[in-house]
């Protein structure tokens, strides 16, 4: 169908508030609204370092296809205030034709924001909002966005509705009243920004945030107990959890700090639960020590860092990569685990319910590496499909007539674990060097075997193809360039391929979910052939671009695009680099 | 040949075949005889036992003993065996640990361990001095002790861990000697039987680098009154003794943390329902 003029197949907007103005609810209820319409979104939200009534400005992006990022501009902004925004504003670039709303008690529209005169408008929200028993000016928003957009007003009803009748039918005929309100002062807009007709799709939508898709995927891999001490950005893991496992039979402890959270966890499933707690990187410092417990002793144990910028305590809300290096290499000693990062929202499910598999097949310590971006992200996904992957561990079934060697060698490393009840299979746990039955031992034989052991295991796993995710071969056969990322940035990345494939350039996508152990024969094949390859990664130093040039040697020409925090890297960015090496 | 042993179950049972790495002398000996006979009177097979540690010459107990034990690292005992005891209420566990391990790298555990209540035994072999790594003052060491590291002492009051157990709302606390195994054994008996978090402070000298705690066993002296379950009452009295009181102090009456994990088929269909548009 061909599209209309002024009609999109992507639509950004933002509103924006301050103290408690309820630009979040706003942005929530217009994702919502779109979800129930068919439309594909993703909300993210950025806010000051104020507890509680700072700046907050809502980031919805609304699409009739699948999105795992924002875009690069903005095609509407609402501000009901714009006290602080010069701290956003340098996050929300105003697209060329793009509408800006204002209240006129909200101060100047600030410069960076830019947009033409003609397209900027001011629109009483507070005063409309008086005027109305019960009012709110986020709901004037809303029905200004809706209107702009085309988002019917039962559409919004529909969730104002779910969101408000608690509060009383009053409420709700307020908010009712104040969007009608908001959807007349935009009639001059109304034919300017339209989101084309979304994909027909027949499997159901899911509405769901990074944090509870990975809690959700973890409690799917067989997770039934969890440890947890609250940290920005990963707080919402912990309270998913909560309530989620005490609803299949499992149980939730909050612990006094990580070094009590992640050691509950190993207690927990030395007695043979699957057990998970959640953290971002000041947590995962402190855990480490008992990582290493975790690996020597041969206790599966599952560690989701949504990572925020650092070192230290860093920009709590906002996204970094720089936990890599700490979650590979953390741990003294020779410590083999795993290491895995989702590749957006809806893959926080697979690799959260994978990472349980691994941990629990293996017996090793498993990170996760999401962060701010994918976890706090709010995203409208194709319902998952359902996934083999289900905690499974080598148990050692009891026999009182013959010994039980615990770290017993095996061929392929993993040795059977005895669960806590079994008769015969009593044995202590270690993390100083042991012997086969588990007994402290400090020879030179039983240190090297049990460390062969244990990197054996690991090394010689079937992870099938899920190390990576690779463009698709037809579209890449004969590429100009390759683009080799991992976790999150995956998505501004696929955004970037696109742009580039409509201008003729063909790029490849190589990102990477398994990131210890280093698959060094999958990854060598993937990048068969690729002459130019682009390393993009949010990181100051270079960390992904560090450990890759530590595992092999990379094939072809390579450039390396890194930066930190706070801003995401965006898909226009990547366009650039590409765009200039085409040029060079 | 999954099949339970059932009562009675002797001493042997009950101890591992390790030859235990303690100097001759060490208290910590008599300690490791009182937990099994502790054991063969409480008659639960030892596979439904789990003896829990961190790092020190005490916490080298699980491995002597012929339960499932777990000898994590320094400090996180108490964790460990509570997220343990959390997700296997079925299994009696018991917490091992020293005095620089329990009051000092673990002191935050200890106090959030009495407040959880888990219902556990914690069990601490205090020498009033750091033995595995040869002779360092502790947090319960005098203030006037020299070491290597702190010579002339470390001018700084010993800790209370009785009172700070207390306080942290532990459900029983006692004090016993190593030496006299028939009290202590009775004593850990009751403190497994008590529900919620029992705390039991082990006299344990340690002959190698605290020679003088072989006097102990002259200095000892059991307490002349009865156990209450009146904190304030039990706080007071364990301030004003000498230290070498002997025998139950506190019992308390408080509701222990909720176990309540149990095994349920996998149907997650109410979970999803919150994300479905
Ligand atoms: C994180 C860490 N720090 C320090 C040590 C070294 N260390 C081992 S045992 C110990 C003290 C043990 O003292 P205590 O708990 O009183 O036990 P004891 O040996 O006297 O029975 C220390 C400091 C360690 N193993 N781990
Ligand atoms: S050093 Fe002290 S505590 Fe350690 S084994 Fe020797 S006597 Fe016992």
């Amino acid at each position: 169908m061909p599209a209309a003029e002024n009609s999109y197949e992507s639509i950004s907007l933002a509103i924006i508030g301050s103290g408690g103005a309820g630009a979040l609810t706003a942005g929530a209820i217009i994702l919502e609204a779109a979800a129930s319409s068919g439309w594909y979104g993703i909300m993210n939200r950025s806010v000051g370092p104020q507890i509680r009534g700072g700046e907050a400005a809502a980031l919805v992006r609304l699409a009739n296809h699948r999105v795992d990022c924002m875009n690069k501009e903005y095609d509407l902004l609402i501000a009901i205030d714009w006290k602080n925004a010069e701290r956003f504003a340098s996050e929300m670039p105003l697209a060329k034709h793009g509408l800006v709303l204002s209240d006129p008690t909200a101060g100047e529209v600030p410069t960076e924001i830019g947009g033409l005169q003609s397209n900027i408008a001011s629109v009483a929200m507070k005063d409309l909002a008086k005027e109305i028993p019960g009012g709110r000016e986020n709901m004037i928003a809303v029905g200004m966005a809706a209107a702009i957009i085309g988002l019917s007003l039962e559409s919004i009803m529909d969730i104002v509705t779910a969101k408000l009748s608690k509060k009383g039918g009053e409420v709700v005929e307020a908010g009712r009243k104040c969007i009608v309100t908001g959807m007349a002062q935009v009639a001059k807009f109304t034919d300017q920004l339209k989101l084309q007709n979304p994909e027909k799709t027949d499997a159901g939508r899911w509405l769901i945030t990074g944090n509870e898709a990975v809690g959700y995927g973890a409690v799917r891999g067989g997770i039934r107990f969890a440890a947890a001490y609250p940290i920005t950005p990963a707080t919402e893991v912990l309270e998913w959890l909560a309530p989620a496992l005490s609803k299949v039979g499992g149980a939730l402890v909050q612990a006094e700090d990580e070094l009590s959270s992640i050691n509950m966890i190993i207690g927990a499933s030395f007695g043979g639960r699957a057990s998970i707690t959640a953290t971002s990187g000041p947590g995962l410092a402190l855990m480490v020590e008992a990582l290493g417990l975790a690996t020597a002793s041969e206790v599966p144990i599952v560690v989701v860092d949504v990572m925020r910028g650092g070192p230290s305590t860093g920009i709590p809300t906002k996204s970094e990569q720089s936990d890599l290096n700490i979650a590979i290499h953390g741990c003294h000693g020779d410590a083999p685990h795993i290491v895995v990062a989702p590749l957006s929202v809806s893959d926080c499910i697979f690799t959260a319910q994978w990472a349980v598999y691994l941990a629990e097949a293996m017996q090793t310590a498993a990170i996760l590496l999401s962060d701010q971006s994918l976890g706090q992200a709010r995203v409208i996904i194709d319902k998952p499909a359902n996934i083999a992957f289900f905690a499974k561990r080598k148990i050692y079934q009891g026999n009182r007539e013959e010994t039980y060697n615990r770290y017993a060698i095996t061929a392929d490393g993993i040795s059977p674990m005895a669960i806590p009840g079994t008769p015969g299979g009593q044995y202590t746990a270690d993390g100083l060097t042991h012997n086969v039955r588990g007994a402290p031992s400090s020879t030179e034989s039983d240190h090297r075997d049990q460390h062969d052991k244990r990197e054996r295991k690991i090394a010689n796993f079937d992870y099938g193809d899920h190390w990576a995710d690779i463009g698709n071969p037809d579209v890449d056969a004969g590429s100009d360039f390759t683009i080799l990322v991992w976790g999150s940035m995956a998505g501004p990345t696929r955004e970037a391929i696109h742009t580039l494939g409509c201008e003729g350039i063909k790029v490849k996508l190589v990102a990477m979910r398994l990131l210890a152990p280093f698959l060094k024969q999958p990854f060598l094949a993937a990048l068969k052939g690729c002459d130019r390859t682009l390393i993009v990664e949010q990181t100051h130093s270079g960390q992904f671009h560090n450990y890759l040039r530590s595992q092999c040697d990379l094939p072809g020409e390579i450039r390396h695009f890194h930066r930190p925090g706070p801003h995401l890297i965006g898909a226009q960015e990547i366009v650039d680099q590409i765009r200039d090496w085409k040029n060079s | 040949m999954n099949t339970h042993q059932t009562a009675p179950f002797k001493a042997a049972d009950y101890k591992s075949d390790i030859t235990p790495i303690w100097c001759p002398g060490c208290g910590d000996f008599h300690v490791l005889m009182s937990i099994t006979k502790a054991l063969v009177a409480l008659g639960k097979a030892p596979e439904d036992i789990a003896v829990v540690s961190g790092i020190g010459c005490s916490s080298r107990i699980p491995a002597y003993t012929n339960c499932y034990g777990f000898h994590g690292v320094h400090g996180r005992s108490l964790a460990l065996a509570g997220g343990l005891k959390v997700a296997r209420p079925d299994l009696t566990v018991l917490v091992m640990s020293g005095d620089g391990d329990g009051f000092s790298i673990g002191g935050n555990h200890f106090l959030h361990a009495c407040r959880r209540n888990i219902d556990m035994t914690y069990v601490v072999m205090d020498n009033r001095v750091y033995g595995m790594t040869k002779g360092q003052p502790s947090p319960t060491t005098e203030p006037d002790w020299d070491s290597a590291l702190s010579p002339g002492g470390t001018g700084l009051s010993p800790f209370h861990p009785l009172v700070i157990a207390l306080a942290s709302g532990a459900n029983f606390v006692a004090r016993t000697f190593s030496g006299n195994i028939k009290d202590t054994t009775n004593t850990l008996l009751e403190a497994i039987h008590h529900p919620g978090f029992s705390f039991v402070e082990i006299l344990s000298p340690c002959v190698t680098f605290r020679p003088d705690e072989k006097e102990w066993k002259n200095t000892v002296h059991t307490a002349s009154v009865e156990p209450t379950d009146d904190p304030a009452r039990a706080a007071r009295r364990i301030m004003t003794d000498d230290g070498m009181n002997t025998g139950i102090l506190y019992r308390g009456h408080r509701k222990p943390y909720g176990t309540h994990v149990e095994d349920q088929a996998g149907d997650l269909s109410i979970l999803e329902k919150q994300f479905e548009i």
